[in-house]
């Protein structure tokens, strides 16, 4: 099984005077077709951790490995460049733009790629329509709820077909049933063999989603555990 | 990536039209302002220009303006007329008298006296009856508006005669007339006539108007005159700017009017900076969104400066549309000095394109600064 993500002894100190830090040395494999989840209280390094894998921040120290790319290699056009092509966003306040349509939305991850407008339009609202959300695709983001924001999110996320999904506290401000339904989402959707999802969370009742939970505390990975019932990883995927 | 800008700027109605709002008050101030100031120095000027038939004005070389009036002698006319490629030389009387009319009143005049043989200034457009009335005598012709202030609604009656210098002037018609700085009505008379209007003077030639013999030139002409005759001889347009500049120079118009182009301007600058501003950072995690979602620092800036370019260019739009508007009504009411000549758009069009290019810097620094990862945080 090949790893979509890769991380070694990764270490991130942040402040110019006294310096924190926030990885204390990371050591991290998350194959294609797994949803791992990043677990553990605020301040551990979990979301640190999620941005550095997803190319937003550069490691200290220590090498970071994602879809084959080595990512503290990597300079920040390339970085910017592999963001847009092959990784998904999905961020805890959703982060839409209210200015736009659920489609619209949706579409702006093939925008930034060059996608004629049409085109992306086309395939957002098919996205859209597998995630339930046919008869809201016109709608802006304050005339849908919290589950629909997050539901078009998801596709802002997926439109682009990419093989690495981040979701940050996807769920933390959705009620308990708009959240098992969202993560119902991204495992029946996201989940895919050539694909490696990435989830940080705090919300315990979501942890039957994952296939791997990674707990973290004071900047390092303190342990890892499969739930019960947790089904292994989507076989095959490439790099 | 420009037609999300675009949505991102006309979603918010509020910021939008509080954009709009900064430039087009701006581009109106500064328009409106500029044009006003403008219509003024073209009053200034006004009566060089009316006399489109003296292409040569000679005068005293002391004499700093139009209205700076030192009268020459009758031989300075001679001497003029004796400069070889001169092809004539006539006189011109420019000055102001009081007018008594039948039912007690006082008006003070222009009066504009035209050289008796050759007429040369003699208002281009008469409205009622013929210039050549003016050689009947006691002959005047008035222009409208001064027509209108003396005898307001009141049809255009002509042989209505009153007294000037105690001489009977008869009016015999009514012409076109640029609007002057004093406002007083202008009346045209021969030359000979407005001498005996005028409050007696030693010399009474305000001006020789002259002109080039065929296949010499206007520039070359007045030098000759210059030369000979001691005299300041300089072309119509020569004399209109050495009036405009003397205005610029002397009085306190130029501060007055550019005291509140300034201010237009930094009132629209702020306005339309700050409410940019305020829509950048209120849109700053969607744009941290987007630059997560790989959108790079030159696309954001491009949409950021299609933003500011896209208001700039409506507000412009809108804010020159309300001056020209002003500037019809202006027209129509006879009492406001209004030109825009292109120079005035071009020059607006500048100045709110700083104003956009301001706005958009102090966003832009927000944005470009803004590191992605900060989405993350909650």
């Amino acid at each position: 099984m090949r790893a979509a993500v890769i991380c070694r002894k990764v270490v991130k100190v942040f402040g110019d005077g006294e310096p924190v830090y926030a990885l204390r040395g990371v050591d991290l494999q998350v194959p294609f077709g797994e949803l791992a989840l990043l677990v553990g209280p605020s301040g551990c390094g979990k979301t640190t951790l999620l941005c550095i894998l997803a190319g937003l921040l550069y490691p200290t120290a220590g090498e970071v490995e994602v879809l084959g790319y080595r990512l503290h290699e990597m300079s920040g056009s390339d970085l910017v460049r592999l963001r847009a092509k092959s990784i998904g966003f999905v961020f805890q306040q959703y982060n839409l733009l209210p200015a736009l349509t659920a489609q619209e939305n949706a579409a702006v991850p093939l925008l930034i790629q060059g996608v004629p407008r049409r085109e992306a339009l086309r395939r957002a609202g098919e996205l859209l329509t597998e995630l339930g959300l046919a008869e809201r695709m016109h709608a802006y983001p304050h005339q849908l709820s919290g589950g629909q924001q997050q539901r078009v999110a998801i596709a802002r996320a997926l439109v682009h077909n990419p093989r690495f999904l981040v979701c940050d506290e996807p769920t933390a401000a959705l009620d308990a049933e708009s959240g098992r339904r969202t993560m119902e989402l991204i495992r029946q959707i996201a989940v895919r063999p050539d694909r490696a999802v990435i989830v940080v969370t705090h919300d315990a009742r979501i942890f039957d989603f994952g296939q791997r939970i990674i707990y973290m505390n004071d900047g390092i990975i303190v342990r890892e555990e499969m739930p019960a019932g947790a089904a292994t990883p989507a076989s095959g995927g490439s790099v | 990536m420009l037609w999300i800008a675009f949505q991102m700027l006309t979603g918010d109605r509020a910021k939008y039209f509080g954009i709009l709002l900064g430039i087009s008050f701006a581009t109106l101030l500064i328009a409106q302002q500029s044009s006003i100031f403008c219509g003024l120095l073209l009053t200034a000027s006004s009566q060089i220009f009316d006399a489109k038939d003296a292409p040569i004005w000679v005068m005293d070389p002391g004499m700093q303006y139009v209205d700076d009036i030192k009268p020459l002698s009758e031989n300075e006319l001679m001497r003029v007329r004796g400069v070889p490629g001169v092809a004539w030389a006539a006189r011109y009387y420019k000055g102001l008298g009081r007018a008594r009319f039948g039912d007690g009143k006082f008006q003070q005049m222009m009066i504009l006296g035209l050289d008796d043989a050759y007429m040369v200034g003699a208002p281009q457009e008469i409205v009622v009856g013929k210039l050549e009335d003016l050689r009947q005598p006691d002959a005047v012709i008035m222009d409208e508006r001064g027509y209108r202030s003396l005898w307001p609604n009141q049809p255009y009656i002509l042989g209505r005669t009153f007294e000037m210098n105690d001489r009977r002037a008869v009016l015999v018609g009514i012409c076109k007339a640029s609007r002057t700085f004093q406002t007083f009505p202008i009346i045209y008379t021969r030359f000979s006539q407005a001498i005996r209007f005028a409050p007696q003077e030693r010399k009474a030639l305000s001006f020789i108007f002259a002109a080039p013999e065929p296949g010499l030139s206007v520039k070359e002409v007045a030098a000759r005159i210059e030369q000979r005759t001691r005299l300041k001889a300089l072309s119509r347009d020569e004399f209109a700017w050495v009036t405009i500049w003397y205005y610029l120079r002397r009085t306190g118009i130029p501060i007055n009017f550019g005291t509140t182009v300034l201010l237009g301007f930094l009132v629209g600058t702020a306005i339309a900076g700050q409410t940019f501003y305020l829509f950048t950072i209120e849109n700053l995690r969607q744009f941290g969104a987007l630059k997560a979602m790989g959108l790079t620092n030159a696309r954001l800036l491009g949409m950021i400066l299609f933003q500011g370019l896209f208001a700039g260019v409506v507000g412009y739009g809108i804010g020159i549309g309300m001056a020209a508007a002003f500037g019809i009504l202006a027209e129509r009411s006879d009492r406001l000095s209004f030109f825009m000549p292109w120079q005035v758009m071009v020059g607006t069009g500048v100045a709110v394109l700083i104003i956009v290019a301001l706005s958009s810097i102090f966003s832009l620094r927000k944005v470009l600064v803004l590191e992605p990862a900060q989405v993350f945080r909650a």
